[in-house]
């Protein structure tokens, strides 16, 4: 019995049937309950990956702080109209059309290299010990490779300098980002214009 | 059953990325309530995180990524949370000025 297979089968059914249930529901309260669900599933598919640390941020950040807002959009603008919106039966068609024909595309290219297809033989040699930790991830978002000391090539060792530059621009945005979110989410109803909108 | 015994490749976490990537865009261009817009755009980011994670995952290949993958996969996911909360004050500010969320109906603009 192979667990990292049998669990990663669990965690990608869960997440792609999941997926697929905020994709087939017209009740928008469910949808965000699937795709919590369907998130949360790709983080244990992250953690078994072996990406510990992404897979917590994942599940901190995303299920914890972006789809909270997103439920908290939901139930400010659940109107009993709103809250289920049915799509034609003609978008529907077009749309599966369309994704099947991008998901064989897809598929294919994904099994077409044999490399990819196979796991790496030794896999039970790797350990986690060999630096995939938070404090590796810190030291390069500061600029410091500490899994790349030993770069052979000498033409790669330029690329190696971490991650500092994306690291500030990334925090200044989110700043700025946060900032222009509650400038525009200010409550300023204008009376008129909501009468007209109804009609 | 030799699949779940077989251990898994980098084409299968490709597999489920690909049907998550399918599934949001589907989501974006079939729902007509604005928040499930926004469903689908995350759907679209997480399916491009699991291919990043595992092309960095060294579990999978010997020659992977390494940490780059999770990298720009944390990067995502800020970058989604940022997405997230201007979309969803724009989608607020509609919802205050024309009382409703479907995106049919913000046809202002239309020439």
């Amino acid at each position: 019995m192979n667990w990292h297979t049998l669990l990663f089968y669990l965690f990608a059914l869960m997440s792609c049937g999941f997926a697929i249930a905020v994709v087939a529901s017209s009740n928008v309260v469910r949808m965000a309950f699937f795709l919590i669900v369907s998130l949360a599933s790709t983080a244990g598919l992250f953690f078994l990956a072996g990406a510990h640390f992404v897979g917590a941020m994942q599940i901190m950040i995303y299920v914890g702080g972006t789809l909270v807002l997103l439920i908290f959009g939901v139930m400010l603008t659940a109107h009993a109209a709103f809250v289920s919106m049915v799509t034609k039966s003609s978008d529907w068609v077009l749309a599966a059309v369309f994704g099947g024909a991008l998901l064989g595309l897809l598929a294919l290219t994904a099994f077409s290299v044999e490399d990819w297809r196979v796991a790496r033989g030794d896999q039970a040699a790797v350990t986690s010990s060999e630096g995939e930790f938070a404090s590796s991830i810190g030291q390069a978002l500061m600029g410091m490779r500490v899994d790349r000391l030993s770069e052979g090539n000498s033409q790669l060792e330029a690329g190696m300098s971490g991650y500092l530059l994306p690291f500030e621009i990334i925090a200044i945005h989110l700043l700025v980002v946060l900032i222009g979110a509650a400038y525009l989410a200010r409550t300023k109803r204008r009376v008129g214009s909501v009468t007209e909108g109804v009609q | 059953m030799s699949f779940l015994t077989d251990p898994v490749g980098v084409s299968h976490f490709l597999l489920v990325g690909a049907v998550m990537f399918v599934c949001g865009v589907v989501c974006m261009a079939t729902k007509r309530n604005g928040l499930g817009v926004l469903m689908g755009i995350e759907l679209v980011l997480n399916g491009a995180n699991i291919n990043f994670v595992a092309f960095g995952s060294k579990y999978l290949r010997s020659e992977s990524l390494g940490l780059d993958g999770q990298l720009i996969a944390l990067f995502v996911i800020v970058l989604a949370a940022a997405e997230a909360a201007v979309a969803l004050a724009i989608a607020l500010n509609f919802y205050n000025n024309h009382a409703t969320i479907d995106v049919d109906r913000a046809d202002e603009l239309k020439g």
